[in-house]
């Protein structure tokens, strides 16, 4: 039986880092989903959000609308103009019993007449749950995705991340 | 290249109706788990039913935090309490079944289980939401077994789940 869902790279971290990158991804898939269950290095009480780039282009070339719970209160809030996209959630902070799952979804990738639009959403049941959408405007093909807590604090060792590639046919 | 996302098993519900729907004997051989299904039951007091969910037959230990919007306005809870799944009930427009998935990122590690749950009624009538909820089960066991309890009504016929198990090797 061919395979439409296919892992193309899994990562753990095994001590704190800032980000990380799945690179060289191939164009041969339709669309690609990541999986992460993740924890910051942030204070208790702290939430940051998955920060994400595509190709290592780290211009303001990004925008967010998010719908975003407390447990008390509903908003929705956006970014535009910025040098990273907010495709899912906040994640657990360090002292967190928890890490929280990420999935992101970004159809039609490789193409290279479309902006690459990314959907997805965090499950922090400490603080958040979130539903996002991002934005990069560029047409290019989609080869690599970093990762990191708002590009400005670290991944706690235990996070892991998983790209998988979908095939439409 | 071996299958790695795989259909564990799926359940629908005959034409007598149940008060559960049981995965039980969930192979450890998967990185994360995803539980999709289409509800509807017998209760008749409102459009919909909320349906508990435990895992490994634990009811303690458990927390989630949502955000719905039910079609004029949008909230945001708390409780710590077995996040549930929705249903339909008999008492919403006929033929009208609820849609969901929960999704179990690292479900045998031996962290806390963190998992998204994504749900939605829609019967053209009242008592239509859709939700992102995160949930917590405060236990550091591998998941082995998922139940969805509908109380004292029947899930009735037609009603279905399917688990399925996805690697990232």
């Amino acid at each position: 039986m061919a395979s439409t869902y296919t892992p193309i790279a899994t990562y753990t971290v095994a001590s704190a880092q800032a980000s990380y990158t799945f690179s060289s991804i191939p164009s041969t898939y339709t669309d690609l989903v990541l999986i992460g269950s993740c924890k910051s290095s942030a204070g208790s009480g702290s939430s940051y959000s998955l920060g994400m780039r595509f190709n290592g282009d780290a211009g303001t070339n990004y925008s967010s609308t998010y719908i975003i719970g407390s447990g008390s209160t509903a908003t929705s809030g956006r970014s535009t103009s910025a040098s990273y996209m907010m495709p899912a959630g906040t994640m657990a902070w360090s002292a967190s019993s928890e890490f929280t799952p990420m999935i992101v979804n970004i159809p039609n990738y490789s193409n290279t007449t479309t902006y690459k639009t990314a959907i997805g959403r965090g499950s922090q049941t400490g603080a958040y749950v979130m539903g996002s959408v991002g934005l990069w405007r560029s047409t290019s093909a989609i080869n690599s995705i970093t990762v990191a807590p708002e590009f400005s604090l670290n991944f706690e060792a235990g996070s892991t991340f998983t790209l998988y590639g979908i095939k439409a046919a | 290249m071996a299958d790695t996302f795989v259909k564990i098993q799926t359940i629908t519900v005959g034409p007598t109706g149940s008060t559960d729907i049981n995965f039980s004997s969930i192979p450890s051989t998967y990185t994360d788990l995803k539980l999709v299904f289409s509800l509807r039951t017998t209760y008749t007091g409102a459009a919909n039913q909320d349906i508990s969910v435990f895992l490994n037959n634990n009811g303690s230990s458990y927390s989630y935090r949502q955000i719905y919007g039910t079609g004029n306005n949008v909230f945001s809870t708390y409780a710590a309490s077995t996040p549930n799944a929705v249903a339909d009930s008999n008492a919403a427009t006929s033929n009208t079944f609820s849609n969901g998935e929960f999704y179990f990122p690292n479900y045998t590690s031996s962290n806390y289980k963190s998992y998204s749950i994504d749900q939605v009624i829609e019967n053209n009538a009242l008592n239509t939401n859709s939700y992102l909820i995160a949930g917590l089960w405060s236990n550091t066991a591998a998941i082995n077994q998922i139940s969805l309890q509908s109380g004292a009504y029947n899930f009735v016929q037609y009603s279905t789940a399917t688990l399925y198990g996805i690697k990232n090797s």
